[in-house]
């Protein structure tokens, strides 16, 4: 292989292509879902979106029922262009948000209040930032993430600095 | 009883962090080529830099603007003949990343005939943006 296949970015890879509104629309039910699980502390709520957020992170963003929901009742109202994205993006934040929210529900299980509401947070605001702000968890969190397993990587065992396991 | 603390100071922190995203992402910042050394040679990138300006886009796989920045730089490079644009996986370059301080995808360096870094996008930048940034450098 020659250097340049090695150094440039693949774009030819078949990527599956997902339309971009569905997962933003999929983010505003969550930061709804989010945001009252916050409020009430209700366990069957935040269960619900756990399960939500595995089958996103396991099956595919548009596996979820908020991206039925999408398909059934909000695509067809909307006209113009179709955005469509790469659907690893989108599957990335809900590996992401599938953390969080099974850390808060082991969290709540085990009476831990504290645990419950700064995991509950950080998924909310990711969500919230998600939908408002067409933010993207996976280009500001994967490269940190990469630089940082390498650098404890390469601590232990410098040769094999670039053999990371995949996420 | 319910408790409506964390979810104002959540709403509140994360607005203000969207905002700056919002407007941070995507502006193409000028750096003074004075005093500088190449960011990147010829043998980092795997080919010859461009006559004037090289682009150097880094780019990960979960990253959706990133196809975007690709396509537009792309489109904006066909047609001139000394401006280069590369493309690096930011995941297997993480030597390349360190070095030049890459934080998140997408990034793009604008580079010189020497390889100096005279400017850098962080988040996809607009066309207009980079044509003029590019009409600056001779």
């Amino acid at each position: 292989m020659s250097i340049t296949n090695v150094l440039k970015f693949n774009s030819t890879e078949d990527v599956k292509l997902l339309d971009a509104r569905g997962p933003r629309f999929g983010a505003l039910l969550t930061t709804i879902v989010l945001a009252a699980t916050l409020v009430t502390g209700s366990l069957p709520l935040l269960i619900w979106q756990l399960g939500v957020f595995a089958l996103g992170a396991f099956a595919g963003p548009q596996a979820t029922p908020y991206a039925w929901i999408y398909r059934k009742f909000v695509k067809p109202r909307l006209s113009g262009d179709i955005p469509t994205e790469d659907s690893r993006p989108p599957q990335f934040a809900q590996v992401v948000g599938f953390l969080f929210a099974l850390t808060a529900t082991l969290a709540q299980l085990l009476d831990s209040i504290a645990v419950f509401t700064v995991a509950v947070s950080f998924a909310l605001a990711a969500a919230f930032l998600n939908a408002v702000f067409n933010f993207c968890l996976g280009c500001e969190m994967y490269l940190r993430i990469a630089r940082i397993r390498s650098a404890i990587s390469m601590r232990k065992t410098p040769e094999d600095s670039y053999n990371l396991p995949n996420l | 009883m319910d408790n409506y603390l964390p979810i104002l100071i959540v709403f509140t922190l994360a607005t203000a962090y969207g905002l700056w995203y919002q407007r941070s992402r995507g502006q193409l910042k000028s750096k003074s080529s004075r005093a500088g050394k190449p960011a990147l040679t010829a043998s980092d990138i795997g080919q010859d830099l461009g006559s004037r300006v090289t682009l150097v886009q880094f780019s990960s796989a979960f990253c959706t603007p990133c196809r975007a920045t690709r396509a537009l730089l792309t489109d904006i490079t066909t047609d001139l003949n000394d401006v280069v644009h590369v493309d690096i996986d930011a995941e297997k370059n993480l030597d390349l990343v360190r070095r030049l301080d890459v934080r998140s995808t997408p990034t793009t360096l604008v580079l010189n005939s020497a390889g100096i870094e005279v400017g850098r996008a962080v988040g996809a930048p607009k066309r207009a943006d980079v044509m003029a940034t590019l009409n600056g450098i001779k």
